[in-house]
């Protein structure tokens, strides 16, 4: 609950010095924003193991491990935010962005350790509905209205989906409680439509084929920072809180939902990977991207409790890291030249070397290049998904990753190889920006280094 | 007294109406509408597994008045958001929320 709690306080010192701050003082918002947010994320880097609320929050160490690594992105948003804030359209609202996001965390944070239908309800809409108004934070903007429109009534209809699962289970079994729903689960007609329906719920969410045609919009309306945001924060938490639902509450059907996972998760990956390599906008290219990419992260929930939830959180952290630093600097060119296109980024390498540099780790990452954390994450989970013995899945996921090559180093190939007469002109970044880049570059260049990430959290599944 | 599955086959009516007013409305807001039927059958749902299964305890009930007033608070987001649109495009068509696409 600590952990909650630092949030919480984070969220009301922003709230009052948004109200208090003059005008012209506005701009230390960001230095605040971002040493707050450091300090709740160091004070509580120690999992625990919490029970609360006669058992509706119960957090797992490994829960609060991933609530450590959901603070972590939030940052590296907040670190890229500010020369999108600071112009002159947004920069009345800098408060607003700021406790937004924060609360979109705490629903992030209530919704992995909730072990209760209510609790988790709570978790997800806090986690939605502050999004939604995020989507829609460029006020003057079509694209980000339109944008907005799509994702909250997509919201809007996916909670009212997993809703009616939900109700379908009370009927089943009489309680919300997870622990006390389990036992009662056997099988039967009505509860599997109960399972198919708070999984297509959850699915809108983590934007899985066929629940995924919000995605690309949203993303490319977006603004780039909560572009960014959903594509890793908020779909970590999805992710990790579908598997809680799977395990805890549908363990008993598990033959059932894996037949459901395997056919979703190849169409998912498939899809995703054929629709990137035709786009040409960045933002709609990550877009696609991270729809297949969350293809790989269901992966982990094939495998057994405990190897498949502390390699999906492994996933999940390289994953963060490597799509926020692609989003970053996608963010970072557009400020600075108003260009998304694959196409502009010709000759990015001739003009701005050091960005070239991230974005080529950043999307070998992504792309699952050995030396680079992408490796191992996706060596963890085809592992978890393989000794469970889906080898068909795992195999059509691994021809799936020569794919994804492909269209991974068309960018690097953009950047390197094609000359343009018209290039992103050199810039230089603010500190911001730089530091977190710079916390990305460590992310990818060391998380899969340092084999003692893994074992920490499967040691934490294992206590 | 009528029995449960009358009430069941009202709201699951309900549920699948919803459902089908939001694929093929063409105007946001009643679209907002036929999400309203899709969140109302499940409030009908919990509150008639309470009554008639579970009269013990309240906590399908519980649930409905949580799950009436987040949905509430959903609604409002989304109005605002609608009422931008409107602001910037002096409609709210479905059909003309393609702009994102063109480029």
């Amino acid at each position: 609950m600590r952990q909650e709690l630092g949030v919480i306080v984070v969220f009301l010192i922003m709230f009052v010095c948004d109200l208090l701050l003059p005008e012209n003082r506005r701009k230390l918002l960001h230095p605040i924003a971002c040493i707050l947010l450091t300090v709740q994320m160091l004070i509580t880097i120690v999992p625990t193991d919490v029970t609360l609320f006669g058992g509706m929050y119960h957090s797992t160490p490994i829960a609060s491990a991933l609530k450590t690594i959901l603070s972590f992105g939030t940052l590296l948003a907040f670190l890229q935010c500010t020369d999108w804030l600071n112009r002159e359209d947004s920069k009345h609202k800098i408060g607003e962005f700021y406790t937004l996001s924060l609360s979109t965390l705490i629903g992030m944070y209530f919704m992995v350790s909730a072990d209760h239908f209510l609790l988790f309800f709570l978790g997800l809409e806090l986690a939605t509905v502050p999004m939604a108004c995020l989507v829609a934070f460029d006020k003057y903007k079509e694209h980000s209205g339109e944008a907005a429109a799509k994702f909250i009534l997509y919201a809007l209809f996916s909670s009212g989906i997993f809703l009616y699962g939900v109700s379908l289970l009370y009927g089943a079994t009489g309680s919300l409680y997870f622990a006390d729903v389990a036992p009662k689960l056997h099988g039967c007609e009505l509860q599997i439509l109960a399972m198919v329906f708070v999984f297509a719920g959850l699915a809108f969410k983590l934007s899985l084929v066929p629940f995924h045609l919000w995605t690309a919009d949203t993303y490319q309306g977006a603004p780039t920072v909560v572009g960014g945001m959903l594509s890793a924060v908020s779909k970590g938490a999805a992710a990790f809180a579908l598997m809680t639902v799977l395990v805890k509450v549908f363990g008993n059907m598990i033959a059932l939902s894996s037949t459901m996972l395997s056919i979703i998760i190849v169409v998912t990956i498939t899809i995703g990977n054929l629709f990137a390599i035709r786009q040409r906008n960045m933002k709609r290219f990550m877009a696609f991207s991270s729809i297949s990419q969350a293809g790989y992260i269901l992966l982990a929930m094939l495998g057994n409790p405990a190897q498949g939830t502390a390699s999906l959180v492994y996933y999940i952290v390289v994953y963060v890291v490597a799509n926020m630093a692609v989003f970053g600097i996608i963010n970072a060119i557009e400020q600075k030249s108003d260009r998304v296109l694959r196409d502009d980024y010709k000759g990015l390498y001739a003009t701005n070397p050091k960005l070239a540099l991230v974005m080529t780790l950043a999307l070998f990452s992504l792309a699952g290049i050995p030396p680079f954390a992408g490796f191992f994450s996706k060596f963890m989970v085809f592992a978890a998904a393989f000794n469970e013995g889906h080898y068909l899945v795992v195999f059509l996921a691994l021809i799936n990753t020569v794919i994804s090559l492909y269209y991974y180093l068309l960018v690097v190939k953009a950047m390197y190889i094609d000359s343009s007469e018209n290039p992103i002109p050199a810039f230089k970044s603010n500190w911001y920006m730089r530091i977190s880049l710079l916390l990305s570059l460590a992310g990818i260049l060391t998380f899969g280094l340092v084999s003692c990430l893994y074992q920490t959290f499967s040691s934490l599944m294992v206590n | 007294m009528v029995q449960m599955e009358w009430y069941l086959v009202l709201s699951t009516f309900m549920m699948f109406a919803g459902i089908y007013g939001f694929f093929t409305r063409r105007n946001l807001l009643t679209m907002l509408i036929s999400i309203e039927l899709i969140l109302n059958s499940v409030d009908i749902n919990f509150a008639v597994f309470n009554r008639f299964l579970f009269p013990e305890q309240l906590e399908g009930v519980f649930f409905t008045i949580f799950a009436i007033g987040v949905s509430a608070a959903e609604t409002a987001v989304a109005i605002a958001i609608i009422i931008n649109i409107y602001r910037n495009m002096k409609n709210i068509q479905v059909r003309n929320l393609d702009k994102i696409k063109e480029e």
